[in-house]
């Protein structure tokens, strides 16, 4: 049994049969969209916790590794991303206030943003593993380059040339050898970098899922999200990888020697 | 300062807190001016504070985020306690940094 409640202002919820106060049911909603938070928060927050250990072990290495990366680039994906928060929050608020246009609005320029954050990885992810500072047995580091890393360069080209793929998950090219510590450093710093930001990435592109399946039963005025319930949520989880950015971008491109 | 609309019609409809457009645009534009500050003082050398610094402007950011965008403020009790728990995890997860500083101290000559 359901209860269709009407107000002048606010749209009207229905409530399910299990709560007994529409207060009661968007709590619970909401209480159980912070828990899901929660984990999120103790899954990020273990590898924040690695970036700070390796990078006090290393801080020389860390500081030059991390001037590799574009700060401009990351400084426009911050931008996009709190646009896209601010413009999350404008969705919820009208479809609070039960503003259909309005709602699609904001949600559209949204994922739009979304899409835009991942154009700009994508341009700062192909520069890096042009640049060889993908982990792996072909990661480089031009400051420190030797006459043998070099050859070995020459060595993985000529393979790519005769159709060998350069990387194989299980095998290491013909001219792999185990590389200096102070190479490895650096490395270490590049698979934070990227275990981090992919994580985020993967958090965006589920983003772009949730956002976009709402703006369509919106859009057809599916009976699921007469309540502003599933956008609120789905604007706390975007709100929600905001924040993680707003931490990545100082400690992984900002932020030097400690 | 909190001049949000309260609407509460009735036991049967939920309290609703419609935040004024204005408190948005004015947290974005907060938000943004906190991201040049934290673009211009990682360009200037502090030695230590600066990831002091970094750190301080990104909890701000998260505290504007969490409470006025994610609305916090105007949630129950029990969310409040929800959106606590989180920073009390990272702060037990940080707790583990003890171990690695506390390392090298055990190789340190103990004086008798």
């Amino acid at each position: 049994m359901s209860l269709e409640l009407q107000h002048p202002a606010v749209a009207p919820q229905r409530l399910s049969h299990q709560f007994e106060q529409i207060d009661q049911q968007n709590e619970i909603y909401i209480v159980g969209m912070w828990t899901f938070l929660v984990t999120e928060i103790m899954f990020f927050g273990a590898l924040f916790v690695a970036l700070t250990v390796y990078r006090s072990v290393y801080p020389d290495a860390f500081e030059q590794a991390h001037s590799a990366l574009n700060v401009w680039l990351g400084l426009t994906n911050t931008f996009i991303l709190l646009t896209s928060s601010f413009t999350a929050a404008m969705a919820v608020r009208s479809k609070m206030l039960g503003q259909r246009v309005l709602t699609l609005l904001f949600l559209g320029i949204t994922i739009v943003c979304a899409f835009g954050f991942l154009g700009v990885k994508y341009v700062e992810y192909s520069a890096e593993f042009r640049e060889h500072h993908f982990p792996g047995p072909n990661f480089q580091w031009s400051q420190t380059v030797s006459p043998s890393t070099a050859q070995g360069d020459l060595a993985a080209n000529s393979q790519v040339a005769l159709g060998v793929p350069k990387i194989g998950v299980n095998e290491f090219p013909a001219n792999y050898q185990p590389q200096q510590l102070e190479l490895h450093k650096r490395e270490l710093f590049f698979s934070l970098y990227f275990v981090m930001t992919g994580l985020h990435g993967f958090h965006v592109i589920i983003g772009i899922l949730v956002l976009s399946t709402l703006w369509l039963l919106i859009y057809f005025n599916h009976p699921t999200v007469d309540d502003y319930m599933p956008v609120e949520l789905a604007g706390l989880y975007w709100h929600f990888v905001d924040i993680v950015w707003i931490f990545l971008y100082p400690l992984v491109y900002l932020i030097g020697k400690q | 300062m909190d001049n949000s609309e309260h609407i509460n019609h009735g036991p049967g409809v939920g309290h609703h807190h419609v935040t004024p457009v204005g408190t948005y645009v004015a947290t974005y534009l907060a938000l943004l001016v906190l991201l040049v500050l934290t673009f211009a003082v990682s360009r200037i050398d502090l030695g230590a504070f600066n990831i002091v610094v970094a750190l301080g402007i990104s909890v701000v950011k998260t505290a504007l985020v969490v409470l006025i965008f994610m609305g916090v403020r105007h949630n129950s009790k029990l969310t409040w306690f929800w959106a606590s728990i989180g920073f009390v995890w990272l702060i037990l997860l940080f707790l583990t940094l003890g171990d690695y500083v506390t390392r090298q101290w055990v190789h340190l000559p103990l004086g008798w």
